[in-house]
């Protein structure tokens, strides 16, 4: 396709768009941008946060009208904005990331129910329906038993019916809004093999994500967006991921090992043949002070049941933890909190933080004694505490007692941060810090991480894209199936290295 | 101006506005209907009459803080009022001392701590919805209670009880002032002590507050016990204004309770929701049933306006709620 996009031959474009400007309450969400899509082509949108993706997606399905002066030719027509209806009718669909089932019902009524119900007789007629649904499932070479309930399946499986009901619309141009953010490495294989199937069939993809290894295997030309405004339209053919994040951050990264020399700094943590049986098993680890040990592998891998053991909320079967030179053993996280150890989860919407809640008392929750005064909360000491966290992890704010829920994804994880660094730990240990938080937004991440390292903070940095790992981390640990298979030094082995033997 | 409604709304939070709102109109509506509405009379009678409905909006304040409630109250109420009873009724009845009634009351409290215990231990262990444990213990204590009182009036109560539900101290009658401590002990307890901080993290998120280190279980124990012991304090005012206790005393107060907490604001999902606005819904509660009582109007009318105002106050909000969003409209 790249190719064909470059000679004089190039295909009609199925989708075009020329002049979108869209401004909410008096901020430019899109500022004359231009987009077009090939025929079944994969096609990848790139951008941070607010860069204009959702809004253009918005846009193009007609549920935003652009202002005056915009041209939008799908399909042989041209309109100056699209309305919900037309694009449903010209076959645009839309697989949103929160996909939109019923969980309770068959396979067979979340793919077909749009189209029986509403036909005369008013009839549900179950059979027409498990036709439909096996068709759309044909066609994209998969089988499902459609009489099952959806909740049954994984969030791979039902993402493809969720594809599979795109079709039954005749959809002739989809656009995925971040498919794979909850699919594991295999899942995801299995999800862009189905896209490609999807585009040989004639089907135009436009894949919104933000895993750009995934960006640069499926799609043919990716269209970056910054801050509203298009960047550029590139073939994928010659592009890095790095080259990538520069377009949509506008920055350029400095991607370099550590190099620090740790042999004479004292052990913190020493874990020493520790298992929960069927969830990891003999597992052997040391962080010294300063250090940041990385731990990557497989969702799935025991990684979290690894880290939330150390974090005394799972009991270990055998095996033994020493703590900064004492043999430790936790009743709750309450004891490993009091011992020095804190957890940074990996779901930071449910677990990590309480979003309806302020700031402030988030930042506060873990060490509230330390801002009793006589026994009573003192108002004093909370704001000052605050006030020192946000000024160091320079954590952007509106107001302290405003929702952590208004607060970007990166401005979050500062905060989650901040609440574990006011209990004076000693080990931090932290599960996927850098999920659903923006490409530009991470680089600040590891920076405070990398600044904690230096102040003689052991730290665990658990992730599941190698890179962040290994451009992070001192060691690396690969763990499998809840056992660690391998020790790595970044520099000493390569980063192709590493991800072929995880992703294998 | 716009300066000093932004400090005062900094001050008394966001959820008094409705309250006061309601309060104003309440006031300018029976000042004109009403003439005689500004009177002692007038303030006596929601004097009196507020600290048995406030007492048990208190007690259901803080479990519906954390997300659930309890159905509880007023037979929690009616048990630690039976307890006093019968101590003073051992004690001599009609002749017994003071020093019974401190002991009664004492017992009377660990009697609703006891109930409140209870409920917070199931809650809290085993996961079972607040609605099913607090309504099972209801009914428990409500076949219990009548089955020792067999269903009647226990009575013969020392006059000096009549002083603390009727007494005044500096014209301020003694239950207001009883409510009004417990109004100050729940408000210190809400924003300045490590229980009433854990309670609105509980109640807006049970596993994240446990992730961060703090023991929920405890939490929801102790939100549920002193629940439990305010159940009692209301029980033995109770005790001193009707110079009895029967089974079933004050059972119409247990939904008003509920209301009276949304009315102050208070999210009904937990999480959200202040003393002092909840002080103030109670007060508008009670003079809008005082100022329809001065009008001649009948009893069961003014609980019918209550139910209508609790409506108007949701829609009220809703549409509060609608033009902050259309003042915000974000991309």
């Amino acid at each position: 396709m790249a190719d064909q996009a470059l000679d004089g031959a190039a295909p009609r474009p199925l989708l075009s768009l020329r002049n979108v400007n869209m401004t909410f309450g008096g901020v430019k969400a899109l500022k004359n941008v231009s987009f077009e899509v090939l025929p079944g082509e994969v096609h990848c949108l790139a951008g941070e946060n607010g860069s204009g993706k959702s809004t253009l997606i918005k846009v193009i399905t007609g549920v935003y009208k652009p202002e005056a002066g915009a041209v939008i030719d799908y399909d042989g027509q041209s309109y100056s904005q699209m309305s919900p209806v037309t694009a449903q009718a010209g076959g645009i669909q839309v697989i949103w990331q929160d996909l939109a089932l019923f969980p309770e019902m068959t396979v067979a009524e979340n793919i077909a129910f749009q189209t029986v119900i509403g036909r005369w007789p008013r009839l549900v007629d179950y059979a027409e329906m498990r036709r439909i649904a096996t068709n759309a499932l044909q066609r994209l070479g998969v089988t499902l038993d459609v009489d099952l309930a959806l909740h049954h399946f994984p969030i791979a499986q039902r993402q493809i019916v969720a594809i599979a009901r795109a079709l039954v619309g005749e959809a002739k141009l989809v656009f995925m809004d971040e498919p794979t953010a909850s699919l594991t490495q295999s899942e995801t294989d299995y999800l862009l093999d189905i896209v490609r199937n999807l585009s040989a069939s004639g089907v135009a993809v436009v894949f919104v994500s933000h895993r750009l290894a995934e960006v640069l295997e499926i799609s043919s030309r990716v269209t970056v967006l910054r801050d509203g405004a298009l960047v550029g339209v590139y073939p994928t053919k010659g592009l890095t991921q790095s080259r990538i994040t520069e377009l949509m951050t506008g920055k350029t990264f400095d991607y370099s090992v550590l190099h620090r020399d740790l042999s004479t700094s004292p052990v913190m943590l020493k874990v020493k043949g520790l298992s929960r049986p069927g969830e990891f098993e003999d597992v052997s680890l040391t962080v010294r002070r300063g250090e940041t040990l990385g731990i990557t592998g497989l969702l799935g891998a025991g990684r979290t049941e690894l880290a939330l053991t150390l974090f005394g909320m799972r009991k270990p079967k055998s095996g033994s933890v020493v703590l900064d030179g004492k043999p430790v053993r936790f009743g709750s996280n309450r004891d490993a909190i009091a011992a020095g150890v804190a957890y940074l989860s990996e779901d930071r919407l449910s677990l990590g933080l309480i979003q309806p809640q302020a700031i402030a008392d988030n930042m506060v929750i873990a060490s509230l004694d330390k801002i009793l005064s006589g026994g009573f909360i003192s108002s004093d000491r909370k704001r000052s505490l605050v006030n020192r966290w946000i000024r160091d992890l320079g954590v952007r704010i509106g107001k302290q007692d405003d929702a952590v829920s208004t607060l970007s994804g990166g401005n979050q994880q500062r905060v989650a941060i901040a609440k574990w660094l006011a209990t004076d730990p000693k080990l931090l240990i932290l599960d996927a810090p850098t999920v659903g938080v923006d490409v530009g937004a991470r680089a600040g991440i590891f920076d405070i991480i990398s600044k904690l390292a230096d102040s003689g903070l052991a730290i665990i940095l658990i992730s599941d894209e190698v890179p962040e790992v290994y451009f992070n981390a001192d060691r690396v640990l690969h763990m499998a199936q809840g056992r660690i298979v391998g020790e790595y030094v970044p520099g000493a082995t390569t980063l192709q290295a590493i991800e072929e033997a995880v992703y294998a | 101006m716009t300066v000093l409604i932004e400090r005062a709304r900094n001050a008394l939070g966001p959820e008094l506005a409705g309250p006061l709102a309601a309060f104003v109109a309440v006031m300018v509506v029976f000042g004109f209907a009403a003439p005689n509405f500004f009177s002692r009379a007038t303030f006596g009678s929601v004097a009196f009459q507020l600290p048995e409905l406030g007492l048990l909006t208190l007690a259901m304040l803080l479990p519906i803080l954390t997300g659930g409630l309890n159905l509880a109250i007023t037979f929690t109420a009616n048990m630690a009022g039976l307890t006093l009873a019968w101590v003073l009724q051992s004690q001599g009845g009609v002749d017994a001392g003071f020093g019974a009634f401190v002991l009664g009351s004492v017992l009377a409290i660990a009697v609703g701590a006891l109930s409140g215990l209870i409920m917070g231990l199931v809650i809290a262990y085993t996961k079972a919805h607040p609605i099913l444990v607090s309504l099972s213990m209801m009914i428990f204590l409500r076949g219990l209670g009548e089955f020792l009182t067999r269903g009647g009036d226990v009575s013969g109560i020392p006059g000096f009880l009549a002083a603390i539900g009727y007494g005044s101290i500096f014209g301020i009658p003694v239950p207001l002032l009883i409510f009004i401590a417990c109004v100050l002990i729940w408000h210190v307890l809400l924003t300045r002590m490590k229980l009433g901080f854990n309670t609105y993290m509980i109640g807006s998120n049970i596993e994240a507050t446990r992730y961060s280190g703090i023991n929920t279980r405890k939490v929801q124990v102790l939100v549920y016990t002193l629940s439990g012991a305010m159940c009692a304090v209301a029980g033995i005012i109770m005790l001193a204004r009707f110079n009895s206790v029967r089974v079933g005393h004050g059972e119409s107060y247990l939904l008003i309770t509920v209301l009276a907490c949304f009315l102050g604001g208070v999210n009904p999902f937990g999480g959200f929701g202040r003393v002092i606005p909840v002080f103030v819904a109670l007060v508008v509660l009670q003079l809008l049933s005082s100022g329809l009582n001065l009008m001649g109007a009948n009893q069961h009318l003014a609980t019918a306006v209550w139910g209508i105002l609790m409506i108007t106050v949701m829609i009220l909000r809703w549409l509060a709620g609608r033009l902050k969003f259309l003042n915000t409209n974000k991309g």
